[in-house]
């Protein structure tokens, strides 16, 4: 009956020390122990189910993969036969579009968490703002595949695709052209949509712990709000924000929805050499393996994936590195 | 410059930067700050820019699908029959992918909730720190894999498992595989954000209870879960959020094939896979077929977008404050 009463006001704000002291009222005493351990049973269980899962995943691919891993997998580009192919053009292609993606939304997303920490008063804009990112935090990474495209690639149709805007020659490393079309530009742009609310939100939070006795300190001799931001708030927290950006570049990795939208081509046996050239990913390369049904594109697909997980694995191992560094350079 | 890591207190730090500041009048420094202010401010429109830009994109395309003559929304909104690509008359009922994605969803749904719960409610309440300090950083890894990597291991594990030592009727394409992969990849959502809100309840009420004689199993579950729950509830709804947004895996081992079918060994399409289906395929572009997948894709964002703010307002309305 107590405990009933309880459940039923669980919802209620606050709750009164009475009503946990009713929550608690015991049935039988050996009865409840063996509840407990039961329960304990049943967690460890379902906690070892999920590191289960994740040691099959990671030994089947390996069983799969590891026998095609060879210097000449990652140099050789993609072919028709299997025991040819390799993953030099997608993993080119993964290292540009990072690069792009990491230029572009580091200082957008890292100004925008500024903006909102440091020198946005509590307002309703403000609240607004926030709410925005926090929703498309939520937007599904397909439907930024369609910004991209529309935006980036085809720049809403004011100019034809087929028949760019061009500056430059296409073999020159400045070569630019509008719209974009499926370049590693229009890839990284793209990336940057998808990741920008995480930076966003994980440089806020480094933001935060920030204590506000380090910016009154500043104001107090006469440093500006940006003064006080650029020479105090942002060294003390760039060791967050730097975990929290190589965390979302990461996610840029491993994405392919948004950039099997652009519409790359599929086949490619190239590296990119500017920002307008054709491109794939790794994960997008590991889809189009996966989905071939004969022979040997399978085991291609799992060594893929080895790939795929080790660049994963170097840039998390730069995250603690530059965050043990600047740890100790902050004293 | 170097000589200020080494300064200690933030009163001699903040000196050195202002004696640093390269404006010297004051008209100078406000100026710089404006424009400084300004495009900061730039930055965070940005964001307002993006979701306004996806509405519009969304809306016109749409627009544009709906005014085409074979098309009609009440066959959109109300048919079961999604047959764009085959056969002589084409087909846009919505349904069929709705159905798709749902069945999908409730499948990873009702593995990772409980699991993800039950493991949240393990580490934070039962697991010595020893044992968290080794389960942490695995959720971490699992949270890090890439989503395709989780579509391979569908296809190339879960089913065939599932062929072999469940039922010979899965295909090579089923509803059940892609949805224990989407499980296994929202999994840890649930597990860390359930178990940070677990451990952010305050420590005085385990102990009243624990002192009036609970077990931990009473404390954890008529306690600490219920104080909680907003936070468990959003981290539900962030994970189904993912689930239905869901691309890679489903489009690897769902299927394409648009049925109405709630058979989790059947081939079925997700409203996801759809869209990749047209955006990889030989669909002519600004053809009627590519055009229905902006459709598919407004329906999606609209049922994100409402996830994301009913989650975002069950966290505040819902939140239990102490003190």
């Amino acid at each position: 009956m107590h405990s009933l009463g309880a459940r039923a006001q669980s919802t209620t704000r606050t709750r009164t020390p009475g009503e946990i002291v009713a929550a608690a009222t015991p049935t039988s005493q050996v009865g409840r122990r063996i509840v407990d351990r039961t329960f304990l049973g049943v967690c460890i269980a379902f906690t070892a189910l999920a590191v289960l899962l994740l040691v099959i995943l990671l030994v089947s691919i390996w069983q799969d993969g590891h026998a095609r891993l060879s210097w000449q997998f990652l140099s050789a580009f993609a072919s028709r036969k299997t025991e040819e192919a390799g993953v030099r053009a997608p993993l080119w292609g993964s290292i540009w579009v990072c690069v792009i993606c990491a230029v572009a939304a580091l200082p957008i997303g890292v100004g925008t968490a500024i903006y909102l920490e440091e020198f946005s008063k509590r307002s309703r804009f403000r609240s607004f703002i926030q709410l925005n990112i926090a929703n498309l935090a939520g937007v599904p990474s397909i439907v930024y595949g369609i910004l991209g495209l529309t935006a980036f690639a085809r720049a809403f149709g004011t100019a034809n695709s087929e028949d760019p805007i061009t500056f430059g020659q296409p073999e020159s490393f400045f070569y630019l052209q509008l719209p974009f079309g499926h370049g590693v530009l229009a890839g990284g742009l793209t990336l940057m949509l998808v990741v920008l609310p995480i930076v966003i939100v994980s440089s806020q939070e480094a933001l935060r712990t920030v204590p506000g006795s380090l910016r009154t300190a500043a104001l107090a001799l006469g440093a500006t709000q940006w003064q006080t931001t650029w020479n105090i708030t942002l060294p003390a927290s760039i060791p967050m924000i730097m975990t929290g950006g190589i965390l979302a570049m990461s996610r840029a990795i491993g994405e392919a929805a948004p950039i099997l939208v652009l519409g790359v081509p599929l086949f490619i046996r190239s590296t990119p050499t500017n920002l307008m050239s054709d491109f794939t990913v790794l994960p997008l390369q590991i889809y189009n393996w996966s989905m071939r049904q004969q022979s040997g594109f399978h085991e291609l697909a799992a060594a893929g994936i080895i790939v795929l997980l080790a660049v994963l694995l170097t840039l998390n191992a730069f995250a603690v590195i530059i965050r043990h560094r600047l740890q100790r350079a902050n004293g | 410059m170097p000589h200020v890591a080494e300064i200690s207190t933030a009163t001699s730090r903040a000196a050195a930067a202002n004696s640093r500041g390269t404006a010297r009048s004051r008209a100078a420094r406000i100026g710089t700050e404006r424009v400084i202010r300004g495009s900061l401010l730039a930055c965070a429109l940005l964001s307002i820019v993006t979701t306004f830009t996806i509405l519009v994109i969304l809306l016109v395309q749409s627009a544009s699908f709906f005014a085409m003559p074979q098309v009609s929304a009440w066959e959109f909104f109300t048919g079961t029959t999604w047959a764009p690509l085959l056969g002589e008359e084409k087909h846009f009922g919505i349904w069929p992918l709705i159905a798709g994605t749902l069945l999908v969803t409730s499948i990873a749904a009702a593995f990772a909730l409980p699991v993800g719960l039950l493991v949240a409610v393990y580490l934070s309440e039962y697991a010595p720190s020893r044992v968290r300090a080794i389960l942490k950083p695995i959720l971490e890894v699992l949270a890090g894999i890439p989503t395709v990597v989780y579509g391979f291991f569908a296809l190339a594990v879960i089913t065939p498992f599932l062929h072999e030592h469940v039922s010979e009727s899965f295909g090579t394409f089923n509803a059940l595989g892609a949805g224990l992969a989407v499980g296994i990849m929202i999994l840890p959502i649930v597990a860390s954000l359930s178990e940070d809100s677990l451990r952010a309840v305050p420590r005085s009420l385990r102990d009243a209870a624990f002192a009036m004689g609970g077990t931990r199993f009473d404390v954890s579950t008529k306690v600490v879960v219920p104080a909680a729950l907003s936070g468990i509830v959003a981290s539900w709804l962030l994970a189904i959020t993912r689930a239905i947004g869901e691309t890679m895996i489903v489009a690897l081992a769902a299927g394409g094939l648009a049925s109405m079918t709630f058979n989790p060994a059947h081939e079925v399409q997700t409203m996801t896979a759809y869209m990749v289906q047209i955006f990889t395929g030989d669909a002519p572009a600004y053809g009627i077929e590519y055009k229905s997948s902006f459709a598919v894709a407004t329906i999606l964002f609209v049922i994100t977008l409402a996830l994301t703010v009913v989650g975002n307002l069950f966290l505040r309305a819902f939140r239990e404050e102490y003190e």
